[in-house]
């Protein structure tokens, strides 16, 4: 008779895999990746194509003639933190920007840490805030989408500039963000047209298209971006409230990375609480910070800023925040 | 809205192949070897030697100690040896070997049910006396002598008895065909567990992908009419945990350390209800049970009504024989089973189930770096945070493990299942609670 194998239970397993997770994200990154090349021309595909390229090559590169492990560029997170890094750079940024970008983004925020599994902080956003700081003219020159018609880049402020404008100049924000004084309809923060921004800060619908998939799939649970969205209108409707030269609750959800931050970035497996206590107190951190950020920083946007400091107290947050036992 | 447990469960595939078999006896294996050990606690002392001649239901070792089970001939022939045997457990222990000639029964075992007597008619004393000499044990496959459980320590006050007809472990139904097939029997089994127990409420719990073991027993429990109640659950996994099921139907939580019996309730599977049917009823000891055969492979898969001590080779013959592919054995299900050495281990009272594996899906995928999902934090029914406790477990940290509550783990395997790393949790978790045993041993004097 052959030789039986032995091992303790379970004897089965769900079928799950750390790919079918991974791929389930780019699969909700999908549509707005589509968006952002119809707004943006073939340059938001570049800008993509090259971060995918780069963090995938830095990956396997480190991996297989640095550390000398198997290489796992095959397990979609270097993907992922590719297409997630491009999504927050304007479409017009030089490519070998893109590429330094992935090589921090993979080689310090992923790699040095032993890989995924091990880093504290969100690759992508290690990149994205590492060109923020070191190229802070390249990062903040946003294109104004005009799709594949664009001949020379015509660049524009982002809506968020507006909320610093209107408290400089103490006037309602409705006032100061309306078509007539330069800004936009709200309507138009929801389906980006003609709003200028990073790949992925446009078209809040699409981002909440590949929100419902990844609820769908249970790749994700809701926790973490519904508290995010929750403490963002609560903090931005309370400032409101007090002063209407403070931007209300939907601007600030619509605009700028919230979606983007919110539904792909806060949520990343590693570098989030692991409890649903911890993922309230961890979404209503970033969201707060987001706010304040927004309203009294140096930066016009948070959000980036906002995940980073809360993924480095996410390990305290598991410290405290246990699930709830059985009895 | 069916009830069920909260927190966490999964949701294996069922696979229940063999729920549309009718039970059919085994035939007689040429010989038998009846562990000495089949239960919790401390092994029966042999009461015959080579060469006796025995009969079935004759009594051939007897329990020692208040934690302990008779065990009784499954077949009548002669002793050839008592040797230690390979058993589940992967561990040689002591066991009778009988070589089987004829099938005569032992003269105190009666054929029929209480010849001359009304069921109403025994006393506690007398079933729970009928229940020790049976030497019965839980049969779900925690082999816990049940006179033990039906004694409840003084001082606490059992209000409710649970039967368990969940069997939640995927392929098994075996407590399925006994539902559907013995109803009767089972409910007056649960009124002699009642007495026993001095309770007036008995709730039988059985998920609602059973509709035909729900439907009869709630006829039987219509002709009936005894006090007890049917209770439907929702499919969950792993809700024949004792705990979970009491907290899917009661609502109660049974705290850590504790049994169910500080929450005034007693739970019995319905395969443990049966015996002590046949116990009380017929003097009939516990040495035979139903078994599942099952497997994807298997050209047969079905319920076999088997003798204690079978090899599991002889089970696996009458589904068909052994598929050439076969990659794993296992005793009981797929989610707590054992995989066995060999088909030449034996059935013993707590085996509910055989399940064949074959080659491609015995073998567990390569475990890679935790990517810290949470999704074993989500499918832990005992609200324990599993990538912590392997963690832990990797660092040897044993005061930080028993802090984290690691004792809790009721090993229903359920983070393994769901780690889309394909950590090997529960080993390691295993190896944990074992070295805070130990810890909590060497403490216990001060
Ligand atoms: S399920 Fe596996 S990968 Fe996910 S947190 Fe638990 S151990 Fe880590
Ligand atoms: S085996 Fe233990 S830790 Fe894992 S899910 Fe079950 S109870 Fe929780």
């Amino acid at each position: 008779m052959n030789k039986l194998i032995i091992s303790p239970s379970p004897h089965v397993h769900g079928g799950d895999s750390i790919e079918r997770n991974m791929y389930g994200v780019l699969v909700a990154l999908l549509p707005a990746l589509l968006c952002s090349i119809l707004f943006f021309g073939w340059g938001a595909l570049y800008v993509t194509i090259a971060a995918v390229a780069s963090a995938m090559l830095f990956e396997y590169a480190i991996q297989r003639y640095l550390l000398k492990q198997p290489a796992t560029i095959d397990d979609g997170s270097a993907v992922i933190t590719g297409v997630l890094l491009a999504f927050n750079l304007p479409s017009t940024i030089p490519l070998w920007l893109v590429m330094l970008g992935a090589l921090v983004a993979i080689g310090i925020g992923k790699m040095s840490f032993g890989g995924l599994g091990n880093n504290i902080f969100n690759p992508a956003l290690v990149g994205r805030v590492f060109l923020l700081i070191s190229f802070p003219v390249q990062m903040t020159t946003w294109p104004v989408p005009r799709g594949f018609e664009t001949t020379d880049a015509v660049t524009g402020p982002t809506p968020l500039v507006f909320v610093k404008q209107a408290l400089r100049e103490h006037k309602p924000f409705v006032e100061v963000f309306s078509p007539a004084g330069g800004g936009r309809d709200l309507l138009d923060l929801g389906t980006g047209s003609g709003i200028g921004g990073s790949l992925g800060e446009i078209a809040a619908f699409a981002l909440l298209l590949g929100f419902a998939y990844l609820l769908i799939k249970r790749v994700i649970t809701w926790h973490i971006p519904v508290s995010i969205f929750l403490a963002i209108a609560l903090f931005s409707g309370i400032l409101h409230w007090i002063d209407p030269a403070y931007a209300g609750p939907l601007f600030h959800l619509l605009s700028g990375g919230v979606m983007l931050g919110a539904i792909f970035m806060a949520t990343d497996y590693v570098t989030s609480p692991m409890s649903p206590r911890g993922m309230w107190i961890y979404g209503t951190g970033i969201g707060a910070l987001t706010i304040i950020i927004r309203n009294f920083g140096a930066y016009p946007e948070g959000v980036s800023f906002a995940i980073l400091i809360m993924n480095a107290f996410t390990p305290l947050i598991n410290k405290y925040c246990k699930p709830k036992r059985f009895a | 809205m069916l009830k069920t447990f909260t927190p966490g469960g999964i949701h294996p595939p069922a696979d229940k192949l063999s729920s549309r078999e009718a039970t059919v006896p085994l035939p007689l294996p040429e010989r038998v070897a009846i562990p000495l050990s089949q239960h919790i606690g401390v092994p029966a002392t042999p009461l015959v030697k080579k060469g006796d001649r025995v009969k079935a239901g004759q009594l051939i070792g007897e329990a020692v100690g208040p934690i302990s089970a008779n065990v009784h001939s499954s077949v009548s022939g002669t002793v050839l040896d008592i040797e230690a045997v390979v058993d589940a457990s992967g561990y040689a222990r002591p066991a009778v070997v009988i070589r089987v000639e004829g099938d005569e029964w032992d003269a105190s075992v009666s054929r029929q049910e209480s010849p001359g007597r009304h069921l109403s008619a025994f006393s506690r004393e007398e079933i729970l006396a009928a229940i020790q000499a049976a030497g019965i044990v839980g049969m779900g496959g925690a082999t816990f002598p049940t006179r033990v459980k039906l004694s409840p320590p003084p001082g606490s006050e059992p209000g409710l008895l649970i039967i368990n007809g969940v069997e939640c472990e995927p392929f098994l139904t075996a407590d399925h065909r006994l539902m559907i097939e013995k109803s009767r029997e089972l409910l007056i089994g649960t009124r002699f567990l009642m007495k026993a127990l001095g309770v007036e409420q008995a709730v039988i719990g059985i998920e609602n992908n059973k509709p035909d073991a729900l439907a009869g027993m709630r006829e039987a429990v219509m002709k009936h009419a005894l006090g007890i109640e049917v209770c439907p659950l929702k499919v969950k996994y792993p809700q024949g945990g004792e705990k979970q099921l009491i907290r899917a139907i009661t609502g109660r939580r049974v705290p850590p350390g504790a049994l169910p019996i500080s929450v005034g309730v007693v739970v019995h599977n319905v395969g443990t209800v049966y015996a002590a049917y046949e116990a009380i009823t017929m003097h009939k000891p516990l040495v035979e049970r139903v078994v599942t055969v099952t497997g994807k492979s298997l050209s047969r898969p079905g319920n076999y009504l088997c003798r204690v001590g079978t090899p599991v080779a002889c089970l696996i013959e009458a589904a068909g024989g052994l598929p050439g592919d076969t990659g794993k054995v296992i005793a009981g299900g797929p989610m707590m089973g054992k995989a066995l050495t060999s088909t030449a281990v034996v059935v013993t009272k707590g085996t509910s189930g055989v399940l064949v594996i074959p080659e491609s899906e015995a073998r567990r995928q390569p475990a890679r770096d935790c990517i810290r999902c949470t999704k074993c934090v989500k499918a832990c029914p005992m609200g324990l945070e599993p990538y912590l406790l392997m963690t832990l477990g990797e660092y040897r940290q044993t005061e930080a493990l028993e802090r984290a509550r690691v004792m809790d783990c009721i090993e229903c395997g359920s983070c393994n299942f769901t780690c889309p790393a394909h950590r090997p949790l529960l080993d390691i978790i295993r190896l944990g609670k074992s070295r805070v045993g130990q810890l909590m041993k060497t403490r216990k004097p001060s």
